[in-house]
């Protein structure tokens, strides 16, 4: 199963800034990061990542650093900024949101029986 | 890690894939970094599960994806950078770059306040605007502007000291043909010498761009190209400057202040001669960072032109009238033959001289050859006159040029026929246009140095 593009583009930003809240990391790791957390479900590119990373610097979300690894290798850094953290919460809020809709509709008020008619793929 | 061997080798792949992701536009420099360190991850552990450090990084560069997609995706989040390509100061990639263009922006601004300053110069010996001057400042304006902009040339290709004494050799044989004549200010010779000189002196402008390799044909196609965008580049300075002056004598007329005796005393003249230098950098700043305007304008401007020469010959026949021939009329002939000549210039020196002859070619030949059949009609007409009425200053410099013109457009449409029946490469061409500069230069000379004593100072 493939999580579909625009939804992966909708999880992008709290995906990468709930990342960067665990600790300062670099693209590469980020990505690692984001394939371990989904099991290699989610289709992410570096054409998706590094854009992004730039995107949030710009809006002041992260900052960035280079340093350097071993000899002449330097690497880009990224960090959270208080605004990122804000954004964040924010972000974590809507998701909330959808998700307990989503619950609501397929699990229904206080049962946790599945409904059988939205199957729910080759995965159970 | 692997063996040694199979580094090196490794290295070598990431330099040439570096050189790859360079060239694209949308990526700069400290993305190729980051994306090389991401790439370098993705390597390490590739081999850590017992690849071969160059399947490894085949197998790494396949999973990065194309880099068309990358630097697409790059490019929607810094769309500016598909636009703001001359960094004219500092702030570029690389610092050895940035201390060169900060370098060159010294120099220019240096070369620029001489220019600006030495316009002013004359009239602390007595010889200002308002004074009666008309004859100084009309045969020697082009002395106060063209010798910092070669300056600043010479100095950017650091020419060897022979060269430099030639350019100052020449400068200095252009203010004896301005001043050591004793014309009269409305002699026709004065006029000549007004507008010969400059042409002069941009090729000795020309002869500091191509310091580096002055037998060079390629360097003298990029003297075509540079003249051209200065060109471009002066007048939009130009307009600017219009701009500029409105806006200061509104303002202060407002406030009751007339600052007409500034604008025309200082800012118009210092601004202009200051403007030739500006641009002269502007140009060699931006070269290959953003597109030529020049051949775009040739592109635009070469059907329409071709269109009106055919419909005037297709009038001429349908009325045989007569042309009209004053000595206007050879002026404005010139004048067409030059604009044809420049439309040909211009898109040779965009074109790849290695792409096969297209419509645009076979346009280009229609246009040539119908600006040598109306200048060949004006000529007849116009040999009666001169036998007639004898000859004056500026008439042997108007069919002088004309002959000249016309010789040179009729090899091009020579050249540019073999060209489309593929008997000559393209190069053919090239090489006669760059080969052909010398003789305007020389004629220019002749007209300033020779005509005025040899029409007796008319």
């Amino acid at each position: 199963m493939r999580v579909a593009k625009d939804l992966v583009a909708a999880a992008a930003t709290p995906m990468v800034l709930g990342i960067l809240a665990e600790g300062d990391s670099y693209g590469y790791a980020i990505l690692k990061r984001i394939n371990e957390l989904s099991g290699g479900e989610l289709d992410w590119t570096e054409g998706l990542l590094y854009p992004l990373l730039h995107r949030l610097e710009r809006l002041g979300y992260v900052e960035s650093s280079w340093q350097s690894v071993s000899g002449e290798r330097r690497r880009k850094y990224y960090r959270i900024t208080n605004k990122g953290v804000a954004e964040l919460a924010e972000h974590r809020r809507q998701w909330d949101t959808v998700v307990d809709a989503l619950k609501e509709i397929w699990l229904g008020p206080g049962d946790f029986r599945p409904l059988a008619a939205i199957p729910l793929g080759g995965q159970a | 890690m692997t063996a040694p061997d199979g580094q090196d080798e490794l290295e070598a792949q990431f330099a040439q894939w570096r050189l790859y992701v360079q060239r694209r536009r949308a990526l700069q420099r400290s993305d190729a970094e980051e994306l090389e360190d991401h790439l370098r991850g993705s390597v390490d552990e590739l081999i850590a599960v017992g690849l071969r450090a160059d399947e490894a990084f085949l197998v790494a560069v396949k999973r990065m994806g194309s880099l068309d997609d990358l630097s697409r995706e790059f490019a929607r989040e810094h769309s500016e950078r598909l636009w703001k390509q001359l960094v004219l100061t500092g702030e570029t990639d690389s610092p050895v770059a940035a201390t060169r263009s900060r370098r060159d922006l010294v120099a220019m601004v240096i070369c620029g306040a001489g220019a600006a300053a030495s316009i002013k110069v004359p009239e602390l010996f007595g010889m200002g605007f308002e004074e009666d001057a008309d004859r100084f400042y009309a045969t020697n304006f082009s002395l106060f502007a063209l010798p910092w902009l070669a300056a600043f040339l010479a100095w950017r290709r650091r020419a060897r000291p022979a060269l430099i004494g030639v350019l100052v050799a020449l400068f200095a044989l252009g203010v004896v043909a301005a001043n050591v004549y004793p014309l009269a200010a409305d002699s026709q010779s004065v006029v000549l010498t007004a507008i010969h000189l400059p042409i002069a002196l941009w090729f000795v402008v020309g002869l500091a761009y191509v310091a580096d390799d002055l037998r060079s044909s390629r360097r003298r196609m990029d003297f075509i190209r540079f003249t051209g965008e200065w060109f471009v580049y002066f007048v939009l300075i130009a307009l600017g400057g219009g701009v500029l002056i409105a806006f200061m004598f509104g303002t202060f007329e407002a406030i009751g202040i007339s600052p007409d005796v500034f604008i025309s005393q200082w800012l118009l003249p210092c601004g202009f001669f200051a403007a030739v230098v500006v641009a002269g950098w502007l140009v060699e700043a931006k070269q290959g960072v953003v597109e030529n305007i020049a051949p775009v304008l040739t592109r635009l401007f070469t059907p329409l032109f071709t269109a009106v020469l055919l419909s005037f010959l297709v009038a001429f026949g349908w009325t045989s009238a007569g042309i009209d021939v004053e000595r206007e009329a050879l002026i404005l002939f010139n004048l067409l033959l030059v604009v044809v000549l420049g439309l040909l210039l211009y898109s040779i020196s965009a074109r790849d001289p290695l792409a096969p002859p297209g419509l645009f070619d076979k346009l280009q030949f229609a246009l040539v050859v119908s600006a040598l059949v109306i200048d060949v009609l004006v000529l007849l007409e116009i040999t009666g006159r001169i036998g007639e009425y004898g000859t004056t200053p500026n008439k042997a410099a108007a069919l002088g040029e004309n002959v000249i013109l016309l010789a040179n457009l009729a090899w091009s449409a020579w050249l540019v026929l073999g060209f489309i029946r593929k008997h000559m490469p393209f190069a053919a061409l090239e090489r006669w246009q760059t080969g052909y500069l010398p003789v305007y230069a020389a004629w220019a000379w002749i007209v300033v140095l020779v005509f005025p004593p040899l029409f007796s100072y008319l």
